[in-house]
């Protein structure tokens, strides 16, 4: 899991406000709620003294703004996924959703699943159904506390 | 749909698109199931005598060879075999006068057996997954072994009488050396073991279900676990090799515990066998013999320890070894044994076995590209087409070939 400490200790640290925020710490949780790019603070990309400090940044944030995070903040790694569906069949979306497939314990057969295993790992999809999306999120937990090789976390 | 018999689950719900010979996309296949698709195309076994490439035909003349000429022979394996090849090896054993067994005999042998002979109760996933409220995982660890076995049937599913999914409705119970991935699902219901202290847990739980005060460290823990199977409506204990191995031979203080549950409630045992079709060859053996794995079929039939493959490989000069890599999995001094004697391997893959065999025969991939049946971990049979064209031979006409050749 990162933390915001994390993302600012690898920032300019001079609150000079050109990526519209009042301060580096700002931008370090805009960052992590991923509502700033890295590219916003122009001083860290622009200037050749903070070349290992975006280096580390870069590296640090890769999980979180790879493919893998879905807008939800959900993120899968794949290699310690059993694709056992345990997250599948417990999500309540997909229980709603697909009652006579994931539900009962089977692959889906509604198309309206949003955890799935595809090639032998779970994959998000149709992520604005998750619980955890849009203005109404309530937080669930059901893909984290069933899984057994704590392959899902949230950011 | 297709199924996967990567492990005694047989799941029948798979997707699978080849692109060319090879895997494409694959949907609900876990990851151990899409190892066990990927690897239809790597590592494949070719027919050899001596190292040397040759012939199907000539593989199996050469492995009726080694087979006629031997005294003790024993034939091994069976757990990867479909019905039909599991039946005609029974038959090959009776007509060879020769032994047979399987790795029943170092891992869950006696609890099938006990099973089989009716003296532990038992039942389907199916109903599992429609009514238990209680699974407890004795030494198993289907999460990493059988990985869907808790979402397909164990312990997430939607059921006939379980509608309100695992929080509500059901409970796991996990007892086991250690804090395995399946263990940390279960979270409070781990009940921690040091190795060997299966029977002292029995002991315990068997005096709290009596309304006796346990004598172990965490008796509130015990307590509430006994209160808990009371209550339940229907519990299921699934077995793994750690219960297995812990009680070396001797189950009776398990019947026992299974008993009085019984008498408190409904409990059934189901074991979490390894191969795709251990289930399979243990009923095949049984309904011949009353046996389920080291059966002798010398003098009539003869069962017990001495026709293990751990024992037995000290009497026999011959073995075969269809659909199993003992060498892979026995003690190494057992391995080196193994690799002595004149040895005929059938698999559809490349293993440690069949790299010490003397004569090795390919066949397909059952379930891909060979149909054929098998019984489910539970006992229930489960019958599947080929879904890719092979040119290798199904394991039951190589068997029925090897069996005419001798
Ligand atoms: S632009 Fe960069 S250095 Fe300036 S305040 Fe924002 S984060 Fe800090
Ligand atoms: S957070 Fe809840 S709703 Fe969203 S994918 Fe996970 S289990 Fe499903
Ligand atoms: S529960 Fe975990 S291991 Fe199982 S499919 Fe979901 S993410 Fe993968
Ligand atoms: S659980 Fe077993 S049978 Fe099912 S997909 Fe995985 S390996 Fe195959």
């Amino acid at each position: 899991m990162v933390s915001v400490m994390e993302i600012y200790q690898l920032l300019p640290k001079t609150n000079c406000k050109k990526c519209g925020l009042p301060t580096c710490m700002a931008f370090a949780v805009g960052l992590l709620g991923r509502e700033k790019t890295i590219e916003d603070c122009t001083p860290l990309v622009e200037e050749p003294k903070y070349e290992k400090k975006l280096e580390g940044l870069r590296e640090l944030l890769a999980p979180i703004l790879s493919a893998d995070a879905t807008e939800t903040g959900m993120i899968i790694h794949t290699e310690k996924c059993y694709g056992c569906g345990n997250c599948v069949v417990a999500c309540p979306v997909n229980v709603a959703n697909d009652p006579k497939g994931t539900a009962i314990g089977r692959g889906p057969v509604s198309g309206k699943a949003i955890l799935i295993v595809e090639d032998g790992v779970v994959k998000c999809v149709n992520v604005d159904q998750c619980r955890r999306f849009g203005p109404e999120k309530v937080l669930c937990s059901a893909c984290i506390v069933t899984c057994p090789s704590k392959a899902i976390e949230f950011i | 749909m297709a199924f996967c018999t990567g492990c005694s689950l047989l799941c029948d719900d798979i997707e699978v698109d080849f692109e060319g010979g090879k895997i494409g996309r694959t949907m609900n296949l876990c990851r151990k199931g899409r190892g066990h698709y990927d690897s239809l195309c790597v590592d494949r076994l070719a027919p050899t005598v001596d190292g040397s490439e040759v012939g199907i035909d000539d593989a199996v003349s050469k492995a009726a060879e080694v087979l006629a000429g031997a005294e003790n022979l024993l034939l091994f394996g069976w757990g990867n075999s479909t019905l039909a090849a599991q039946k005609v090896g029974v038959e090959m054993a009776k007509k060879l006068g020769c032994v047979i067994d399987d790795p029943s005999s170092y891992s869950q042998g006696l609890i099938t057996e006990t099973i089989l002979k009716g003296e532990l109760p038992t039942c389907t996933f199916d109903d599992v997954r429609n009514f238990a409220d209680v699974s407890i995982y004795w030494g198993d660890d289907p999460s990493s072994s059988h990985p869907r076995h808790l979402s397909r049937f164990s312990y997430f599913p939607r059921g006939e009488k379980r509608q309100r999914g695992y929080e509500e409705d059901r409970e796991a119970i996990v007892i086991d050396v250690r804090k395995s991935p399946t263990a940390e699902i279960a979270a409070d219901g781990f009940f921690k073991i040091p190795p060997g202290g299966d029977g002292d847990f029995m002991g315990a739980l068997m005096a709290t279900l009596g309304g006796k005060i346990p004598k172990v460290e965490d008796k509130k823990k015990m307590l509430n676990l006994g209160t808990k199977l009371r209550k339940s409506k229907f519990g299921v204990i699934f077995t793994g090799l750690g219960l297995a191995h812990s009680v070396k031979g001797e189950l009776d203080e398990f019947v026992s515990l299974v008993g009085k549950l019984n008498e408190l409630t409904r409990f059934s045992v189901i074991p979490s066998l390894g191969d795709y079709n251990t289930r399979g060859f243990n009923q095949t053996l049984f309904d011949e013999t009353g046996h389920v794995d080291r059966v002798s079929f010398k003098d009539g039939v003869n069962h017990g320890p001495e026709f293990g493959i751990a024992k037995y490989l000290d009497a026999c000069d011959a073995v075969m070894v269809v659909g199993s890599d003992p060498a892979a999995v026995l003690p190494a001094s057992l391995a080196r044994k193994l690799a002595k004697i004149p040895m005929v391997a059938v698999n559809s893959h490349r293993t440690f076995t069949t790299d010490a065999a003397k004569v090795t025969v390919p066949i397909a991939v059952a379930g891909l590209e060979a149909g054929g049946s098998a019984l489910r971990t539970d006992g229930v049979k489960v019958e599947f087409d080929a879904v890719v064209k092979s040119d290798y031979l199904p394991d039951v006409e190589v068997i029925e070939r090897i069996m005419e050749a001798v």
